[in-house]
């Protein structure tokens, strides 16, 4: 895309999430109670409040859940159309990211599409995008 | 009047417009003015302000005025106040204002929303915009990925209907093409001229399924709504408007996150706070920043069912003003302007009190439904002509 993204602020409760991607690897915080997956992440468990929480790695794929295909150029220099997604995480249950799928013409991506995590790095920050499994 | 329930007394609305010269705080005013004459009060008998959602300085226009400023500026003795952006959407400061005077802790409140965001983005020397490089909170989870405007975030549940229930863009037209007709015969609204489907079909796209005529438009207004307590009716010469029921929700706050819209379980809460019914509702007020926030609203208060929404509103016979369910009959902010959830409460009480002059529904409505919100926060106020 031709203006460049905002990115996140990192602190100390999102930096694992955001710089992750460094070694290929996606990462969620998780409970070590009940296993529950939290995100975004919290030092505190959503569903046992268990304050023993920490990063764990997950496979990297997904499915879409929905999407939308954005036409309007918001920010001057957006190149447009993109495909914003929300996907649903393999192995991590009730969580989303929202996303792009890039790799593919616009118009090929559909609910249920099982997609793959790419990162596209942002200087130290890693963007989990997603493409397609063929 | 029972002291235990909340009125709605008098109402009142500014100027309507995009790019406007006279100060928000003005605005503000106006709108006081109007809604204070309408009560037969005078502002010395306010004793609580309630808004949404406060001054704001990081967003220029979005709200420009905040309830100390209004309490200040226009000498209120406040008994009780607020302006939180963290309630369940606009109408909340209207939930938190009957609270306020059903424990007494207020007679009168001037509740009020104001919005300048037509006239901040015209005048950004005025009104400097903040630019930000990085961002965080909520935010974070989906503007690095150029999901910037609400139009992505409504338009990804917007979608589901599409593929999961068959919504149709001739379906969906319908919200815009109702309020646009509406918007004509009112005076106020932004836009008085009619869409017709060729031109709604014909729109660019703005993040698919919406196109240019599903989403509002940048608006400068203020919009007051008094909320009175029963005790204190009698000081008022119009007719009290009561807040038979009232619901708020939040999903996981944030667009990003939550599961599925908050208007759903907000609904569901709503009837079982009354023994009214859907079918008692002569008028449905429904938030349309987006116009898919209408009909997920139509489903989510029961008047159809879920995923049903599209074939309920389809031909728009039924929702037009003289249908079984008139829907925003002031034009909602696709017509009206963005008045940003104050609207459609206002419209309520002016059908029920049978003010709406050319746009004045059939019949004697009793009952009306308003609602704001809807994605990640969602707040519903059913409202009665005893």
């Amino acid at each position: 895309m031709g203006a460049p993204r905002v990115l996140p602020r990192l602190d100390a409760e999102n930096r694992f999430f955001w710089t992750g991607g460094a070694d290929g690897k996606l990462r969620l915080m998780r409970c070590q109670e009940c296993a529950t997956f939290i995100h975004p992440p919290r030092p505190v468990c959503r569903k046992c409040l268990s304050e023993k929480v920490a990063p764990a790695e997950v496979a990297g794929t997904g499915t879409v859940d929905t999407f939308t295909i954005n036409y309007q150029e918001w920010r001057p220099g957006l190149d447009v159309p993109y495909v914003i997604a929300r996907v649903a995480i393999d192995g991590a249950p009730g969580v989303y990211l929202t996303t792009n799928i890039v790799g593919c013409p616009v118009e090929a991506v559909q609910i249920g599409d099982a997609v793959q995590v790419k990162f596209e790095r942002q200087g130290e920050i890693y963007l989990p995008l997603f493409e397609k499994i063929d | 009047m029972p002291a235990n329930e909340a009125y709605i007394t008098g109402v009142g609305q500014s100027e309507v417009g995009v790019k406007l010269t006279r100060l928000p705080l003005l605005l503000t005013l106006d709108a006081v003015r109007e809604a204070l004459s309408e009560a037969g009060l005078t502002i010395g008998q306010i004793d609580g302000v309630s808004t949404y959602p406060g001054r704001m300085a990081m967003m220029p226009g979005f709200s420009p005025v905040g309830a100390d400023e209004l309490i200040d500026a226009l000498g209120i003795r406040a008994t009780w106040h607020a302006g939180a952006m963290e309630t369940s959407s606009q109408l909340g400061a209207v939930v938190a204002a009957a609270m306020a005077v059903r424990i007494g802790q207020a007679r009168h409140v001037i509740c009020f929303r104001t919005v300048y965001e037509a006239a901040a983005l015209a005048r950004p020397t005025e009104y400097p915009p903040l630019r930000r490089e990085t961002v965080d909170g909520y935010s974070q989870w989906f503007a690095p990925f150029n999901a910037i405007s609400a139009a992505n975030w409504t338009a990804q549940y917007a979608m589901r209907h599409v593929k999961r229930f068959g919504l149709t863009r001739e379906q969906l037209a319908q919200i815009a093409l109702t309020d646009r007709a509406n918007a004509v015969l009112n005076p106020r609204a932004l836009v008085r001229k009619p869409l017709t489907m060729d031109e709604y079909l014909s729109a660019r796209m703005i993040s698919t399924p919406l196109c240019l005529y599903d989403c509002d438009r940048f608006t400068d207004a203020s919009t007051v709504l008094i909320v009175s307590a029963g005790g204190a009716i009698g000081e008022v010469s119009c007719t009290p408007i009561r807040i038979a029921a009232m619901a708020g929700t939040v999903e996981r706050h944030s667009w990003d996150q939550a599961e599925w819209m908050a208007c759903y379980p907000t609904g569901t809460d709503l009837w079982k706070r009354t023994d009214y019914k859907p079918t008692d509702v002569d008028t449905a007020q429904l938030y349309d920043g987006f116009s898919f926030q209408a009909l997920a609203w139509l489903e989510a208060l029961g008047f159809c069912g879920v995923g049903e929404g599209g074939q309920f509103i389809e031909g728009g016979k039924r929702i037009a003003l003289n249908g079984e369910l008139p829907l925003n009959t002031f034009g909602g902010q696709i017509g009206a302007g963005r008045l940003h959830g104050f609207g459609f409460a206002h419209e309520a009480v002016v059908q029920l009190r049978g003010r709406g002059g050319a746009r004045q529904i059939p019949g004697d409505p009793r009952v009306a439904v308003c609602a704001s919100g809807g994605g990640p926060l969602a707040t519903a106020l059913l409202l009665a002509r005893d």
